[in-house]
């Protein structure tokens, strides 16, 4: 794996941990099977509930009866909305920055109004998940059908109809971005091109299920959640405030969680019924969502439909680019980070690499009767970045301009940083030259291209796809702060020598197994020269941690991070300052070293750290007056330069179509990533990797097929086609290392990236190959049918 | 209703008699009535392979296999393998390739690469990412966890090429 | 989902099985290897009142040649045929097409008799016995029956399997020196199912004609499809590596739509599996080898 220390390097020393594909120590563990997930856990008169979902798009109840269900055995009770009411409150998803967004009020159980297959209406709670599904057949449900909004592209038409009627129309959310002059720049310019592309909507599907455990005591009023989860302390507020807890009576415990993705850093009515049950029960419920339900009631994402417009000259400079985006979400904005983001993205993002100085953006974000659509991996990159490179390359290819050379041209100079882009997002310093120039030399662009030249003779048709991309990382308190939710976009960190000797570690930012706690151990070790063994790591609990906003938006490792890094700084200094006042030294001539105090100047041991635990824990009476030790040290960070810390990158895709069939092999993939200091380059390189086949499934494979009533034909793992191994390519990746001044550390984020430009790439890969066709593929997911419709080898009649 | 049964059989070693219902598949019975949760529920179809355990010595599906047809069997978790020191060849490739994330997949991804090694001890890159594809990963991209079967391969080879006694 | 509760009983001898087939008719489900079976009672898509173990039956176990056929037990079990050396020697087209049956862990469990007798057109195995143009034994309360392949896959996951029923196990006649086999198949992921998947049997003459052609496709129809018109050309006209298009224009099937393809995509894509099977046939009489010789 490459990295090349880039310029604008704010300089860390160099260390042992930092910068080291050091193995994680948590997944020893999970090697053997004794990690601990939600369902792993059982309590004592534990209870199970099973969620009676509506089977339909939309529709009204008109009659229900329970009292067959609860003759069941091990039925303990059928409850529905208005058995809530009073234990929990309903919410409103929209943000006060996001202007102008609407959504209906939503309750954990629809009262009556059903608007999604899929929604929880009544639940089932039983002694055993089994036998709350036996009973599940007895429930008599009753209902009337109503039309439904399945197709976004309609759902504004004068005679749609309107799912919430209070909300007046079927509209959540709009925005323009228009930096003016636009029309007057397109008609200056000596080329537009035009193109419409469609991302298919598809969903997280993590290995583990989304699960919940709530334990409520009755006695203290307090309420422990047991939750896959990766925002505790949002959830903890969550919870206090719609149940009406006193936060402090409010422990959110987040243990191990098998993948996430953005699918369990929202909140669900499933998730909040579960609670109110275990209020009202007086005893422990537990929900874990089946594989079945999963597909019907996770969250979704990526929807959209964009026409989109560029403008250029023939020399190849870009000037700009338009999009109109539509988004078809679900039928109530996500709590509490809205259904808004995902498309406010796509405005913010697209055209992110260059430097055209023009840009006009629409987004409407509307709603259907389809399961709700929220924050998955990526939000909104993976289209921006399809959209701007999608139309990139076919700007290349009617100038006759190379794509990588078009890129050349048109991307921000390194050195031209900090500035703003078009769309108005703020640019600290990035390496979009850079890392075009590196992997150009990784892929050895000329021969594949000559390569590609000899085997189109032969009738094999090889694609390469480019595509530059920036992705926002380490947000401050731009994204929903200042929009009035409370999720904290700042994190602390407890660093605490404790009285053996070891180090602990609290941090309010956890992970679902990208390996946080090990670069948070990393820093810790480094800061502190000790050995990587002697650190213990704790996350994921709210009754334990600092507060903070915990994983999403790549922020982990710079903002998690560096509250580490600056609270092992603060604990390495009063270490020092301990040793220094009772070994009567001077402090600037000590230093830490392999787990000890040290003479600077002659390497001398003045003391070892875990003599020091002992003399300040077990016997205060040795220490001179006036001195009080302090072995912990706790420090919050919120990165407040920027809205967000960008970071760039670019991927290539290498690809083989079969014209035959329309099937495409993927050949191989790269990725030059700059995500600031590398802070473990095993870590994260298999982080990008991991991103990168989330969107190949978006761009090749994955989407949830609705018919036109909203019912959904492919939920389940046999229909609904993840990518596995046998199908996917090797992906070797490099880094260019900017390092983000914002922060000490100096690390940004990397868990989103490979999403981000993955379908881009693949994208014009395959277009790349079909050039001698005459044709362009736009609708993600691109199936072998869509290939073989495109080459006119068999006519669309679906 | 159906009648519960009394079944017998070696689990992780351990012999174990239960009640259970027939239609209780095998994970649900390791999970629940054993208390063993490293077989793990990931659709309950056979699709994606996180329930993988073995079965007289082969990995199967644990979620379509009923506990009572499991009677008089060997029965073997990850647990199992692990402590039995069967898999810590591949365990060791896994962690030093961070061939795992979330950890979900995990014990499934392992059993099926001991069976790979023992079946197809030269196996290519594309043989192993054939035969791997019953095990679905969200979280790697696959590549770390067929770097460390092939690690694992290569090792074993160079242990046991021997030159060729002749006849 | 958890299945719903059922009574489960697993007989020692095929009387029993018959006594119980006739006492629950409907109510009651055979499971062999439980492959497909408990996938879809864990969905709750059925709701039998009594499992029907065979899995104690050993007279339903083994491979073996008798004469010039081979037979293979209904319980024998997918991997079995992929290891086994007698089949690798005597019916090679199974051996290759059982790394495409699923995941290895399915067929360690998965039997062929099951396969036979659920008969999902887009499994491998009902498609292989008619191109090997093999027979189903059943056996019932009123004795054994012995089905051609022919015969035996009426409609979609229906045999010609009578209620009280149950399969022995499968022949099919051992290939001969002259017999040439090619199977592919189409996925979007190794181990699904087959997108169309087809296979062609016969016996090649130096005249470029085939003897005993079979065409039988998998993934396109309710049955396994035998394209018959193909069929009687290769019959007829020699069959070279440049004439194979040909014959694939010829294909006389008409698939049916699947949930991410069109009826027209279907044909298209059959037309071009064929296509490219035949011109691996073609090439392997050239080459004087088979598929089967090289390894995997």
């Amino acid at each position: 794996m490459l990295r090349k220390r880039h310029q604008n390097d704010v300089g860390l020393d160099e260390r042992r941990y930092i910068g080291s594909p050091v193995a994680r120590p948590n997944a020893r563990r999970l090697l053997q099977g004794r990690g601990t997930y939600v369902d792993d856990i059982a309590l004592p008169r534990m209870a199970h509930v099973v969620y009676w979902r509506s089977p339909v798009a939309h529709a009204r109840i008109t009659a229900f009866d329970s009292s067959f269900a609860r003759m069941m055995p091990g039925i303990i009770g059928i409850y529905q909305a208005s058995d809530l009411e009073g234990v929990c409150k309903p919410w409103v998803a929209t943000l006060s920055h996001l202007a102008g967004m609407k959504s209906a009020v939503q309750y954990p159980l629809a009262p009556g109004h059903l608007c999604w297959q899929g929604e929880p209406v009544y639940a089932i709670v039983a002694e055993s998940r089994r036998e709350a599904e036996d009973a599940m057949p007895y429930l008599q449900v009753q209902w009337e059908e109503l039309p439904v909004v399945a197709d976004m592209e309609h759902a504004l038409d004068a005679d749609a109809p309107v799912i919430h009627p209070e909300l007046g129309d079927n509209l959540c959310f709009t925005r323009t971005i228009d930096t003016g002059n636009v029309s007057a720049a397109f008609e200056g310019a000596d080329l537009v091109v035009e193109e419409t592309y469609h991302f298919g909507r598809h969903t997280g599907v993590t290995m583990e299920t989304r699960s919940v455990l709530a334990d409520f005591n009755a006695a203290d009023n307090t309420l422990t959640v047991y939750h896959s989860h990766q925002a505790p302390h949002m959830m903890q507020d969550l919870y206090s405030r719609h149940l009406d807890l006193p936060e402090g009576s409010v422990r959110v415990i987040c243990k191990d969680v098998g993948g996430s993705f953005g699918i369990k850093v929202h909140s669900y009515p499933d998730d909040f019924a579960t609670v109110a049950l275990a209020k009202i029960l007086k005893r422990p419920v537990k929900f874990v969502a089946d594989r079945l339900e999963s597909f019907a009631s996770d969250i979704h994402a990526r929807e959209h439909r964009v026409h989109a417009r560029l403008a250029a000259m023939t020399d190849g400079r870009i000037v700009g680019f338009e999009i109109d985006d539509l988004s078809g979400v679900g039928p109530y904005s996500v709590y509490p980070r809205t259904s808004g983001i995902e498309g406010n993205q796509v405005l913010n993002i697209t055209g992110g690499p260059y430097r055209h100085e023009h840009y006009r953006a629409v987004l409407r974000v509307v709603f259907q009767n389809k399961p709700p659509m929220s924050q998955y991996r990526g939000v909104g990159h993976p289209i921006a970045c399809a959209v701007t490179e999608g139309m990139v390359d076919l700007a290349a290819q009617r100038l006759g301009i190379d794509p990588l050379a078009l890129r050349r041209m048109n991307v921000m100079p390194d050195d031209s940083y900090p500035r703003t882009g078009a769309s108005g997002i703020k640019l600290e310093g990035l390496s979009h030259e850079a890392c075009l120039d590196e992997i150009e030399e990784m892929i050895e662009y000329a021969r594949l291209r000559k390569e590609q030249r000899e085997l189109r003779s032969q009738g094999v048709y090889r694609g390469i796809g480019i595509a530059s991309m920036v992705e926002l990382t380490n947000p401050g308190a731009a994204f929903y702060g200042v929009g009035g939710a409370r999720i904290a976009a700042q994190d602390g960190a407890t660093v605490r020598l404790d009285a053996g000797g070891g180090i602990s570690v609290l941090v309010s930012v956890g992970e679902q197994g990208q390996g946080t706690e090990t670069i948070f151990a990393q820093i810790a070790a480094d800061t502190l020269s000790m050995p990587l063994g002697s650190i213990r790591v704790v996350t994921g609990d709210t009754g334990v941690t600092p507060y903070g906003g915990g994983t999403w938006a790549s922020r982990g490792a710079g903002i998690g991070g560096e509250a580490v890094l600056q609270a092992s700084i603060a604990l390495s200094a009063q270490v020092i300052d301990f040793a220094a006042r009772i070994h009567q030294r001077e402090r600037n001539g000590l230093a830490l070293a392999d787990g000890a105090v040290v003479d600077t100047s002659t390497g001398e041991t003045v003391v070892r750290l875990v003599d020091l635990a002992t003399q300040a824990y077990f016997r205060p009476d040795t220490l001179p007056p006036g001195i009080h030790p302090e072995l912990s040290a706790t420090r919050h960070y919120a990165q407040r330069d920027y809205p967000f810390v960008f970071t760039n990158g670019v991927h290539v895709s290498h690809v083989e179509v079969d014209v035959e069939t329309g099937m495409v092999k993927l050949l191989k993939h790269w990725v030059v990533e700059d995500c600031g200091r590398v802070l473990n380059p095993m870590l994260a390189d298999e982080q990008i990797r991991g991103a990168v086949v989330q969107g190949i499934g978006g761009v090749l494979f994955e989407e949830c097929l609705y018919d036109a009533g909203g019912s959904l034909r492919n939920g389940n793992m046999a229909d609904y086609l993840v990518p596995m191994a046998a199908e996917m390519p090797d992906i070797e990746v490099a880094h260019i290392e900017t390092p983000t001044a914002t922060s000490q550390l100096g690390a940004k984020g990397a868990g989103e990236a490979g999403t981000a430009g993955a379908p881009a790439a693949v994208m014009n890969a395959i277009n790349d190959a079909l050039v001698p066709f005459n044709t362009r593929l736009t609708s993600h997911p691109i199936t072998p049918e869509k290939i073989l419709i495109a080459l006119g080898t068999v006519s669309a009649s679906k | 209703m159906t009648e519960r049964m009394t079944i017998r059989l070696e689990v992780n070693g351990r012999a174990v008699s239960c009640e259970v219902e027939p239609r209780t598949h095998l994970i649900d019975f390791l999970r629940d009535s054993l208390q063993i949760k490293g077989a793990r529920v990931g659709c309950e179809h056979g699709v994606c392979g996180a329930c993988t355990v073995r079965l007289d010595g082969r990995m199967v599906r644990g979620c379509l296999v009923l506990a009572v047809q499991a009677q008089n069997a060997r029965v073997e978790t990850i647990e199992g393998a692990s402590d039995r020191g069967d898999l810590a060849e591949l365990q060791a490739a896994f962690h030093a390739r961070n061939a795992l994330q979330c950890g979900f997949c995990t014990a499934g991804m392992l059993i099926a690469a001991a069976e790979l090694i023992e079946q197809k001890p030269h196996a290519s890159r594309d043989e192993i990412r054939k035969f791997m594809s019953g095990n679905y990963c969200r979280c790697t991209g696959y590549q770390a966890i067929v770097d460390a079967i092939e690690d694992v391969l290569e090792a074993r080879l160079q242990r046991t090429s021997a030159p060729v006694a002749s006849c | 989902m958890k299945a719903a509760a059922f009574d489960y009983v697993r007989p020692r001898d095929i009387a029993q099985v018959f006594a119980l087939l006739e006492e629950y008719g409907d109510e009651a489900r055979i499971i062999a290897g439980g492959q497909t079976l408990l996938a879809t009672l864990n969905m709750r898509l059925s709701e039998p009142q009594l499992l029907i173990d065979i899995g104690a039956l050993n007279e339903l176990r083994g491979i073996s040649v008798s004469g010039d056929r081979l037979r293979i037990g209904a319980l024998v079990t997918h991997a079995q045929i992929e290891d086994s050396d007698l089949v690798r020697r005597h019916a090679p087209l199974l051996s290759e097409v059982a790394p495409h049956v699923a995941h290895r862990a399915i067929r360690n469990l998965g039997t062929f008799g099951g396969s036979i007798a659920f008969a999902d057109p887009a499994a491998e195995w009902p498609a292989c016995l008619v191109a090997l143009r093999g027979w189903v034994i059943v056996s019932g309360a009123d004795g054994e029956r012995r089905i051609q392949a022919d015969d035996f896959f009426l409609d979609l996951y229906t045999t010609a399997l009578q209620p009280g029923e149950v399969i022995l196990a499968c022949e099919v006649p051992v290939e001969t020196a002259a017999s040439n086999h090619q199977f592919d198949e189409l996925v979007r992921r190794h181990g699904d199912y087959a997108i169309v998947g087809a296979a062609v049997t016969g016996s090649m003459a130096a005249t470029g004609l085939i003897e005993n052609p079979r065409v039988v496709f998998l993934g396109t129809g309710n049955v396994p499809e035998r394209a018959r018109a193909v069929e009687t050309l290769l019959e007829t006209t020699a069959l070279t590596v440049d004439t194979a298009a040909e014959f694939a224009d010829a294909l006389d099937i008409e698939p049916a739509a699947d949930l991410y393809h069109s009826a027209q995509t279907k044909l298209h894509l059959s037309r071009v599996v064929l296509k490219r099977l035949l011109c691996k046939f073609a090439e392997a009489r050239i080459e004087g080898r088979h598929e089967g010789d090289k390894h995997d």
